[in-house]
Formats: structure tokens, C-alpha cells, sequence
């Protein structure tokens, strides 16, 4: 069953990735590794596109992660499953918000969380790294466009498509 | 049922018109939930993010989740969640659909080629805006580091990392002060 298969790993994505869409790209990596059912070059596609549609980019991910492995279905069932945990655990502290905020426990737990989680997008980063910057010309535009990125806070979506001109452009 | 309805197609709107995600959402629901609706309060949504933020999963998702229960409990929380990812669903199918029949023209292939080069350079400016916040004293610096390790050495799933950061996290910071109250 690979709707079944599709809910229950992105259940277990939506469970442990925390912190906002881009921590759901390590645990993408991790299923690329243990299913094959995408690339790592296919992943970096799914992040573009992710970033330059309307919508949260986790939830963009994982429906397109779940198309690419069974059709339509495949993307509701991984979707529905990457939200489920949300809607639970934030059922349950919708009801205790205030003790939620102020527990000790809680905070201490996310304070180790938070710099474990720049370690795996690191990790992440560094292989779509691996795969995208393999000569000059590569690290040239890379070097610039993080220059541009840092410099001038404009939307993801104008480097998006200025990347993509300039890919056409340069024959990369 | 009508405000189940106006729930839906309120968050409908802000999926349809965020990008990214996160915090680039806060703007837009500020003006159709604060102002427009009515429905919270600056204070509160700035709370809502701040708990999405430490809460498994999509933040964009957690904030729905909690506005929807609070306007009209567990199934207010559940359709407005869906109002938020359905814009996503069928535009990501869409697109996902026309892309497997280009992705073997050349120039679709080098325009993601320059795409990829973006991305990284995204993701590498993402690290460093979380890596100020999240890596911010000795022990952040040693779980980071730690974690890197596994990662190098024994090639750790990311579930089992995050577990482990939990659990050094609640030994470091929790325990301390655990016991500092009892003795006071």
C-alpha cells in the first residue's frame, strides 16, 4: 500500500521536523536514501519550485514529493499526512497554551532541538551542494547570487526566475 | 456552517497568496484575520507563531490550526488547515503534472540547472539567519556540533537527531533549573 506507506512517512516528517518548511529537507533527503523514490537532483527541482509557488513551502514539498510517487493521490495522501501531527499536538495546546509557553521541560527541549536542526540543513545544504556546484562557472553564479540574496532582501521567487534565465542564457 | 465556510476560504486566500511560507505569511494574515476578520489580535498571532515556530511541523499549518480551534473548536481548527494546504495541493499537482512532460527539454533543463545554483545559495543564506538564533551560547555551540559529527561519522536519520537534541536539551537546560527550585 503506497498511499499508506506516503502517510505514514510524512506523519513521521510532520512529527519531527521543527521549526518551519526547510527542516522538512533533511528528512526528505532521508527518504530519498531509503525508498529511492526520488533524486537528490529531483529534491533541489521540488525545493525551486516549492519556493516560487503560492503556499507553505513544507506543505508544497510534500505534495509534490507524494506526486512524484503515486499521482494525485500520492500528494493528497502525503500532505494529509504531513498535517496531521500539527492539527493534533496543536489541538491539545490550544487547550493549555499559557502552561505550554511557560514549561521548563518544553523549553529546555527546544533549546537543544533548535541547533541540532542548523546541523541537518547543513547537512542538506551541502548536498544539494555536492550536486549543483560542479565547475567555475557554477560557483561563480553561486558566489553572486548569495551575494545578491544577502545584500538585497528581494523575494526568493525574483532570484527563482533569474536563475532560471541565466541557466538558459549560459547553457549550465 | 457559514462561518465553517468563511474560515475555509479565508485561509484558502492566505495559501494562495503566501510565498515560501513562515513568517512571509504574517503580513497577510495579519491584514485578513487582524483587520479585516477581526478574528484575533496582533499580540495573539505573534504568540500563535511563536508556538507554531516550536511545535512539530509546517508553521503556516500550526497558526490555522490554533486560530480555526479558537473560532470554532476542533473542526474549526481541522477546516481551516485545509483551507490553508488546498491552494497548495492543486497548483503543486498541476505544475508537478506539466513538469514531467518538459523535464527532458534541454532548456527547462538548464533553466533548473541555474535554478539549483539559486537554491543553494538560498539555503546557505537561510543557515545563516537560523545559525544567529538557534546556535546562541557554549551548549547550542556543542549539540551543533555533536550533531554534526553523527551525521559525518554514522550518516544518523534526522528523526533520531532530533530525539537526541531533545533529550540533551532537557538534560542541559531543564534539569538545572529542576533543581535549583527545589532548593529555593
Amino acid at each position: 500500500m503506497i498511499y499508506l506507506t506516503l502517510f505514514y512517512e510524512f506523519f513521521k516528517i510532520g512529527l519531527f521536523a521543527i521549526g518551519g518548511g526547510l527542516v522538512t529537507i533533511p528528512f526528505l533527503f532521508d527518504l530519498s536514501e531509503k525508498y529511492h523514490w526520488f533524486t537528490t537532483a529531483d529534491l533541489t527541482n521540488m525545493i525551486a519550485i516549492s519556493e516560487s509557488t503560492p503556499g507553505p513551502l513544507g506543505v508544497n514539498m510534500a505534495t509534490f514529493a507524494g506526486y512524484q510517487v503515486s499521482g494525485i493521490l500520492g500528494g493528497i495522501c502525503a500532505t494529509i499526512g504531513l498535517v496531521t501531527p500539527s492539527v493534533i499536538i496543536i489541538l491539545i495546546i490550544a487547550k493549555l497554551l499559557k502552561k505550554f509557553k511557560e514549561n521548563m521541560w518544553v523549553s529546555g527541549l527546544l533549546s537543544g532541538i533548535r541547533p541540532a536542526v542548523i546541523a541537518l540543513i547543513l547537512f542538506a545544504g551541502l548536498e544539494v551542494a555536492k550536486l549543483t556546484l560542479l565547475d567555475w562557472k557554477n560557483w561563480l553564479f553561486f558566489v553572486l547570487f548569495f551575494v545578491l540574496i544577502h545584500y538585497q532582501k528581494k523575494s526568493p521567487i525574483f532570484y527563482i526566475c533569474l536563475s532560471a534565465l541565466i541557466g538558459i542564457i549560459f547553457k549550465l | 456552517m457559514k462561518e465553517l465556510l468563511t474560515l475555509f476560504f479565508s485561509f484558502f486566500k492566505v495559501g494562495l497568496f503566501t510565498f515560501g511560507g513562515g513568517y512571509a505569511m504574517l503580513p497577510l494574515l495579519q491584514d485578513e484575520l487582524v483587520k479585516k476578520k477581526k478574528w484575533t489580535t496582533d499580540e495573539e498571532l505573534l504568540d500563535y507563531f511563536s508556538i507554531g515556530q516550536c511545535t512539530p511541523g509546517v508553521i503556516a499549518v500550526n497558526v490555522s490550526t490554533f486560530i480555526g480551534y479558537k473560532r470554532k473548536g476542533i473542526l474549526g481548527g481541522c477546516i481551516a488547515t485545509l483551507g490553508i494546504i488546498a491552494p497548495s495541493i492543486i497548483i503543486i499537482t498541476l505544475i508537478a503534472a506539466v513538469l514531467s512532460i518538459y523535464m527532458d527539454n534541454t532548456y527547462v533543463n538548464y533553466a533548473f540547472a541555474g535554478i539549483r545554483i539559486a537554491v543553494t545559495a538560498l539555503i546557505l543564506e537561510t543557515l545563516i539567519k537560523l545559525g544567529k538564533k538557534g546556535v546562541s551560547d557554549h551548549w547550542g555551540i556543542a549539540i551543533f556540533l555533536c550533531a554534526c559529527l553523527l551525521l559525518i561519522l554514522f550518516n544518523v536519520s534526522a528523526i533520531v537527531i532530533v530525539i537526541l537534541a531533545a533529550l540533551a536539551g532537557t538534560l542541559i537546560y531543564a534539569l538545572p533549573q529542576k533543581k535549583k527550585g527545589k532548593k529555593e
